[in-house]
């Protein structure tokens, strides 16, 4: 393992200075808070001919998805960047990446959507593309996001997985935070990647990409193989984490827990403010209460078994979403855990606490008021299947 | 951990002024964070930045409640933000303005508690020095003092290496004046 130089740097900066190293053929973007500092800085790198990137400056994000699905299918390794509105932007564009099986990457620093028009941090933008097939990464600092806009290529261009990945971090709270960060040598960087060779050449042999299918075709097929892929690539998305280990010497898993061996009550949360559950989850342990953390980190494909081994013997769970499904029976990370619960015919009592929503900030005391919540949910007492935790003007007793 | 939090106006460098600090808490091998508390961006409103510092990585991202220390860079803002708000018991204040300590302890109404209260003529430094009404480099140098946070010499030669890759030589020189004489001048009462 080389050594590392320790940088301040954003979010943003650093994930920038990651696509410096990676030196992808084609970037296309549009401007939007809070991703828009990512692309300032890299098209200086490209100004200054650091890289040898074509920065295509596109009219709008569904012309940015558009250009690197271009730029993709012709066998260029391609990348973008956006937020909220921009990814919702992209909408139709993001289920072409993945129908088409292109491995792009896409850089999505978390935002609210609108209206009440909000700039700030939630996951409602990811949340809307979740069933798009795209492999999705949830990062909880600026030092993960850079490692996994490193990891993200070597994943999306396996030939056992050919899918585009996008990259989750919160906006402003890592984006536009000067935090510590770990960066590589370019040069172990550049060997990590490697090369990409696409497995056709439509400049050399003429080929004809997402043609029609009617209903004599095999579009029913083809989304079973979709499927399979996303499914597939769990294992080979780990193979990647583990020999990023080995070059960076920080090895991440899928799903990260703390004190989960006797936990009776587990917190489940993802993103930048996993850390201040952990510091309940510290102090609770302190207190002689038995808590647990489960951070989510790859959230497509979603981890079901791993996630099942970890929560099978917790008297209750406590799931933090940073997005909500309105109507829904809980809001979609709460789903996906209850779901994987209900497959393997555990039921137990599960509180779904809703976030964070355009950026409110999670108070450390409702975070204790949630473990509170979940110890009574532990205890056989009343608890509420889904609370709004931050909700301003709610009565106190 | 030593939580700071940092108020001011929209244009007086207040989050430049957070996200100074992180260099010198690099160069000590420590951890940190700065960051903004982002709302509207308009040249003079309220604004707010933090920085953390700790020996440990650090685990929290909301914003900070219960400061050691609060930096005001205008005193303009006394009356208009509760910027007391969550002080720590034995937290310090420290404050732009030509008043000495004990009148600021006066006009806060906190004579008879435990603050460790600090005054700087930052904007008078600045205009002296670099010729603009920007506090914020006098603010960090007084901050050094009042905290005891890094020899002088180290913060200063920071501050030059920073500001060397944006600004002309003449600024450079000017917001290193600016920040020891704060160092120097910074009253504690």
């Amino acid at each position: 393992m080389d050594k590392q130089k320790v940088l301040a740097l954003t979010g943003n900066q650093a994930v920038a200075h990651a696509m410096k190293q990676i030196n992808p053929d084609v970037v296309a973007a549009y401007p939007i808070t809070p991703q828009t500092t990512i692309m300032e800085e890299f098209s200086n790198y490209v100004a200054n001919g650091l890289v040898d990137t074509e920065l295509v400056r596109v009219e709008s994000e569904h012309s940015a998805m558009s250009a690197v699905i271009g730029s993709a299918a012709a066998g260029a390794r391609s990348m973008t960047a956006t937020s909220a509105q921009g990814l919702a932007l992209m909408w139709e564009e993001l289920y072409i990446a993945s129908g088409l099986r292109l491995p792009i990457v896409l850089v999505n620093v978390n935002r609210a959507l609108s209206a009440p028009i909000n700039i700030h941090c939630d996951h409602s933008d990811a949340m809307g593309a979740r069933d798009s097939g795209w492999i999705m990464i949830f990062n909880e600092n600026a030092q993960e996001a850079y490692d996994a806009t490193i990891m993200a290529f070597k994943i999306a261009e396996n030939e056992r997985v050919f899918l585009p990945v996008m990259i989750n971090f919160d906006g402003f709270t890592i984006s536009h935070s000067i935090d510590a960060v770990s960066i590589l040598d370019d040069d172990v960087v550049k060997n990590f990647v490697g090369d990409y060779k696409a497995p056709y050449n439509m400049l050399e042999t003429p080929t004809t990409v997402g043609a029609f299918d009617s209903l004599g075709g095999f579009y029913y097929e083809f989304k079973k193989v979709q499927e399979d892929a996303l499914r597939n690539s769990l294992p080979v998305i780990q193979e990647v984490y583990d020999r990023f280990a080995e070059i960076s010497g920080r090895h991440y898993r899928h799903l990260e827990t703390e004190f989960i061996e006797d936990a009776e009550i587990v917190f489940v949360i993802m993103g930048s403010l996993t850390g201040s559950v952990r510091e309940i989850v510290h102090e609770a342990r302190r207190k002689g209460i038995k808590a647990g953390l489960l951070k989510v980190r790859t959230y497509r494909p979603f981890p079901e078994k791993e996630v099942v081994e970890i929560l099978k013997n917790s008297k209750a769970i406590v799931v933090f979403d940073r997005a909500n499904s309105p109507g829904a029976s809980y809001a979609p990370l709460c789903s996906d855990i209850t779901n994987a619960l209900y497959k393997e015919r555990f039921i137990k009592p599960v509180v779904n606490v809703i976030y964070g929503l355009g950026g409110r900030d999670l108070e450390l005391e409702e975070i204790e008021e949630a473990l509170k919540i979940g110890i009574d949910a532990s205890n056989g007492k009343e608890y509420p299947e889904k609370i709004w935790i931050s909700i301003k003007g709610k009565e106190v007793d | 951990m030593l939580e700071i939090r940092w108020h001011g106006r929209g244009g007086q460098g207040v989050v430049t002024a957070a996200k100074f600090l992180t260099d010198i808490a690099l160069f000590q091998n420590k951890y940190f964070q700065a960051f903004p508390e982002y709302g509207p961006e308009r040249m003079g409103a309220p604004i707010q930045a933090f920085t953390r510092i700790d020996d440990n990585p650090i685990n929290i991202r909301t914003g900070i409640r219960r400061p050691d220390v609060v930096a005001v860079l205008d005193a303009t803002l006394i009356g208009t933000v509760d910027f007391l708000n969550g002080l720590k018991e034995n937290g310090t204040i420290l404050i732009n303005t030509p008043e000495p300590p004990e009148a600021i302890r006066r006009v806060l109404n906190i004579e008879n508690k435990p603050y460790k209260v600090f005054t700087v003529n930052a904007t008078h430094i600045a205009l002296e020095t670099i010729g603009r009404p920007i506090p914020n480099t006098p603010m960090i140098g007084a901050l050094v003092k009042a905290l005891n946070l890094a020899p002088i010499e180290v913060v200063l030669e920071f501050l030059e290496k920073s500001f060397s890759k944006k600004f002309s030589e003449e600024i450079v020189r000017g917001n290193v004046d600016a920040a020891k004489r704060a160092y120097e001048e910074v009253q504690e009462g």
